[in-house]
């Protein structure tokens, strides 16, 4: 194979492969290129994103690190710190998903002790093709299995997340993971090299030869066939990585001991790009250079050549700066956990370039004082890929689109639509220990999860966090811009159901094909309604991740921006109220009763795209919204802090619009309820974010607090009876709507 | 006051949540790495829930080998009281310190749910302090919590007495409806239940601390019991 034809097969461009050239001045060896082929790919390096990213608002008192980092951290108050992070694991997924979402799980647990944090929970957001179909139903097993085979065993609790299923992700599913850590504000650590003469440990798994490529072949390219990951693609299962939680959890407890006793300067996982990304992104951020003895790495299997223990993708491996008078007290806390430990590196002086400038270089290396076999700027690796402003078109059809409003979709069988909507996901996250650390107040399944602020090492505080991930991958496929900032809405909507303030987001942006324009236009719309609505509410985005190529055969998903939005609670002692009314409450609708500019707009609405109707006028994003949340949060924290408040019961209005939250609420009460005059079927089913259904015992009292904040609201009816009656529109039996729920997800799958 | 151990194997994972539930009920719990062999200085041991050796083989099977199982034998044999919670139960059958074995959940999938646990029995240093017929909230978190047995020892079971807890809507296919055993003395235990988890109302229910109030009774019964050793 020629040099040109190696670049190519590795995943860089000629002009990329020029590029290298120029930064070494020289041409590569294949050792060089294949480290510049991970470190530049699209999944470590953002090259098509980062122009972009850039807009987004990363600063805010509490932040204490923003993007760029391992993970995300803002100051919690008491003396806590907490880590935010957000990944994709789409392409290993599709792939092969028990190990696809296991990894993904084990590879956001390190980005998150990597800061010095313990790992109190993750979340998934998964989506999926229809259900009715076998290789969906493997895809949703497996990941499902994967994520708690490894999440329990690895000891960190899984607290929630979204499961979507809809036709577009049928042949390039998305399985994104949450992950938030807490620590004493001053463990905080980064991933950094420093001290010339210090010693990189390699910590943890042995490495092998899987997930070669992972980040280059696997992550930044598209599935070829149409039929997505099935035939054509099977060869690239040898990229897939094989995940063991019981090295993780060994490798957790001993890097928060390093940490808690002070051994370590720096440390980083190994991910993505490996060996590779940890030596080069931990000089680089240090200013220094490296010296990484390739014979030095413990391996899995003879024979291994320097390129592949270089880039290689083996799981459960962490890279930790040692001062030399630690080393002993290193290997010895290690081999107390049984984690492996060898010395691979040494940090160096940087060197000065030809203009006199100190670079840091990191070089490869057959023994320590042994042939150097690579050579490279550090920071060239690790910074310095290639920006790319790719263009952007505004799709043709978009104006089309705009005017084809679902307004004129008739009502149909109202109740049909009902019972669709309630689908209880309890078949999947009963499958993930949702309760260790005895922090979980709310686990997953309502609106958002709420947990108490602690943990083993943490001091102790009265305070809670809560955590919701979400999408509306409808939304956006109409308008990219205003659904990603409704979907910010939703996110404070959902915390503000158990009394939490939001303080940070994170972003993960799944889209298709950054070379259609159309994509580039999608992912650069998003990213400014992100912004924009992060602006309004002052909210900091602290982390991201951006997994593009999500396309098979040629078709893209649709965009799907997931956001994990982390909110506080000053005080927790007693757990918010639930979806449970009684027989006697007062049912309100707290919050904008028409939204704007048109009353009830069902554009991007699960009715809509039921009946094949993707186009339409979304709502607009409107602070009376944002007020309400702000008002239900407030009472709702009254009662988390163990005081009073009108509010008995809430679930805020999300998909399937106002009769789906209603008919929850009667589900999980066993009591019905009448709404003697909902405006017609649009009004039942529109899903505007930023309003609530609140039960209530004292409905002077709720209306007059409301009124005080400037909220609306409007009483529905009182809870009573047996039947759910939405006016003329629908009436269903509350009986067996529960047991309904519950078995709609098993039944679609055929369990 | 009793000193209560809590071993920790490499990959447990419920040793702070048993030390923090048995901290605040009064008690004074330490943890214990299982490479230790001698248990003398503790009055009770807890064996808690998690993968203890990543549950490699099958759970609890290379758990057994752990060096600090002899000292949980002898501590056992001496009849100081012994609880395994979960992966801990599952630990102590490998062991031959309870009867029977865990096997993988009917549905084969792993459950994390509240159940409701009816006390079978009390005579044990767990449900010393229920009454029989007793409903407990507890809840489960595990992929092979199912009981079996043979008909000889399940018989054996029932006529000493010894199953002291079981579902009231049995979630695994346990035998029997079994959620917890104890051995013919009373002061070993296993359940599969995770009582530290149902401690206060607001995680969802407070009906562990019957349980573990038991427990820690029994272990200060075991701690007045000692002969008195002078300080030297």
């Amino acid at each position: 194979m020629t040099g040109e034809a190696l670049h190519r097969a590795l995943g860089l461009t000629d002009d990329e492969y020029a590029l290298v050239e120029g930064v070494l001045e020289r041409e590569p060896n294949h050792l060089e290129l294949a480290m510049f082929a991970v470190m530049w790919s699209e999944h470590c390096s953002y090259k098509s994103s980062r122009l972009h990213l850039r807009r987004l608002p990363t600063s805010a008192p509490q932040v204490l690190v923003g993007p760029g980092e391992n993970a995300g951290v803002i100051d919690a108050g008491d003396g806590v710190a907490i880590a935010l992070r957000i990944e994709s694991h789409n392409h290993p997924s599709a792939i092969e998903p028990y190990q696809g979402a296991a990894t993904g799980v084990g590879g956001i647990l390190r980005d998150v002790f990597t800061m010095g944090a313990r790992p109190l929970a993750v979340m998934d957001p998964l989506f999926f093709g229809p259900p009715d179909d076998a290789r969906a139903r493997w895809l949703v097993e497996g990941v499902v299995a994967g994520i708690s085979g490894y999440g329990n065993s690895v000891g960190v609790p899984t607290i929630g997340g979204e499961l979507t299923f809809d036709e577009g992700y049928a042949q390039n599913p998305l399985v994104n993971v949450l992950c938030v850590g807490a620590l004493p504000r001053e463990r905080l650590v980064l991933g950094r090299a420093s001290g010339v003469g210090n010693l990189a440990v390699l910590l943890g798994s042995r490495t092998g030869r899987d997930g070669i490529g992972g980040v280059s072949v696997l992550a930044s390219a598209g599935f070829a066939g149409a039929d997505g990951a099935t035939s054509l693609d099977e060869e690239k299962r040898p990229s897939v990585q094989v995940g063991d939680p019981y090295e993780e959890k060994r490798l957790i407890e001993a890097c928060l001991a390093l940490l808690d006793e002070g051994l370590v300067v720096g440390i980083q996982d190994l991910g993505g790009a490996g060996l590779t990304c940890a030596a080069s992104e931990t000089a680089a951020r240090g200013g220094v250079g490296m010296d990484v003895d390739v014979t030095a790495v413990p391996l899995r299997e003879p024979g291994m050549a320097p390129w592949e223990v270089m880039t290689s993708e083996s799981q459960e491996r962490m890279l930790a700066i040692v001062r030399p008078e630690d080393l002993a007290a290193v290997e010895a806390l290690c081999a107390r956990w049984e984690v492996r430990s060898a010395v691979v590196g040494r940090v160096t002086a940087p060197v000065p370039d030809v203009a006199g400038r100190p670079v840091g270089m990191l070089r490869v290396r057959q023994g320590f004082d042994g042939p150097v076999l690579a050579e490279a700027p550090a920071a060239a690796l690790a910074d310095e890929a290639p920006l790319y402003d790719r263009p952007r078109a505004r799709p043709g059809d978009l104006d089309a689109r705009l005017s084809d409003d679902p307004a004129d979709e008739p009502a149909g069988d109202v109740a049909a639509e009902v019972l669709a909507a309630l689908v209880d996901p309890a078949w999947a996250y009963r499958q993930y220990d949702s309760q260790l650390f005895l922090n979980t107040v709310v686990g997953p399944g309502r609106d958002a999860a709420l947990l108490r602020l602690a943990g083993p090492g943490l001091p102790s505080s009265e305070r809670g966090f809560a955590l919701t991930t979400d999408s509306n991958p409808r939304w956006c496929a109409i308008d990219p811009r205003a659904g990603t900032a409704l979907t910010l809405v939703e996110g404070i909507a959902n915390l503000a159901c158990v009394g939490a303030t939001p303080s940070a987001v994170v972003n993960c942006l799944n889209f298709g094909n950054p070379e259609h324009p159309e994509v580039m236009w999608q992912l650069s719309e998003a990213v400014d309604g992100l912004a924009e609505a992060c602006r309004a509410t002052g909210l900091p985005v602290i982390g991201g991740n951006v997994s593009l190529y999500n396309e098979s055969g040629g078709r893209d998903i649709d965009p799907t921006p997931v956001l994990g939005v982390l909110g506080l609670v000053e005080r927790l002692v007693a757990p918010p109220p639930g979806w449970t009314w009684r027989e006697g409450d007062t049912v309100v609708l707290v919050g904008p009763r028409e939204a704007r500019p048109d009353p009830f707009p069902l554009a991007g609405s699960l009715f809509a795209r039921r009946r094949g109707r993707r186009g339409g006028r979304l709502p607009a994003f409107d602070d009376r919204a944002l007020a309400t949340c702000r008002f239900v949060a407030g009472e709702v924290a009254r009662v988390c802090a163990g005081g009073a408040s009108p509010v008995a019961a809430v679930h805020d209005v999300s998909a399937g619009g106002l009769a789906a939250a209603l008919a929850e609420m009667a589900a999980a009460s066993g009591v019905g309820l009448a709404w003697a005059s909902p405006r017609g079927h649009a009004e039942l089913f529109t899903e505007a974010p930023g309003r609530f259904v609140v039960a209530t015992r004292d409905p002077a009292g709720l209306t007059g607090a409301a009124e005080a904040a400037g909220v609306e609201a409007s009483v529905l009816g009182v809870a009573g009876g047996g039947r759910l009656t939405l006016g003329e529109l629908c009436d269903l039996a509350v009986g067996g709507l529960a047991e309904r729920r519950a078995s709609a997800l098993p039944a679609a799958l055929g369990l | 006051m009793s000193r209560v151990g809590v071993v920790v194997f490499p990959g447990s994972n419920c040793e702070h949540d048993v030390v923090s539930a048995l901290t605040a009920l009064g008690g004074r719990a330490e943890l214990v790495w299982h490479a230790e062999t001698d248990l003398s200085a503790y009055d009770a041991v807890v064996l808690p829930g998690g993968f203890a050796h990543g549950d490699y083989l099958r759970p609890g099977a290379l758990a057994r080998f752990s060096p600090v199982m002899g000292a949980v034998a002898a501590l056992a044999e001496a009849g100081r009281p012994v609880l395994g919670i979960c992966n801990g139960f599952q630990v102590l059958t490998e062991a031959g310190l309870l009867p029977g074995a865990l096997q993988k959940n009917r549905g084969l999938t792993f459950l994390c749910q509240p159940t409701t646990l009816v006390v079978a029995s009390t005579r044990s240093v767990l449900t010393r302090g229920a009454a029989v017929g007793q409903e407990l909230v507890v809840p489960i978190n595990h992929f092979a919590g199912s009981y079996v047995c043979d008909d000889a020892t399940y018989r054996a079971l029932v006529e000493r007495d010894q199953v002291v807890l079981r579902y009231k809507d049995n979630p695994n296919g346990s035998r029997g409806d079994i959620a917890g055993i104890a051995n013919e003395a009373g002061n070993v235990v296993g359940l599969m239940p995770h009582p530290e988890r149902a401690l206060t109302a607001l995680l969802g229910s407070a009906d562990g601390r019957v349980l573990l109030e038991g427990f820690l009774a029994a272990a200060d019964d075991a701690a007045a019991a000692r002969p008195l050793v002078t300080a030297p």
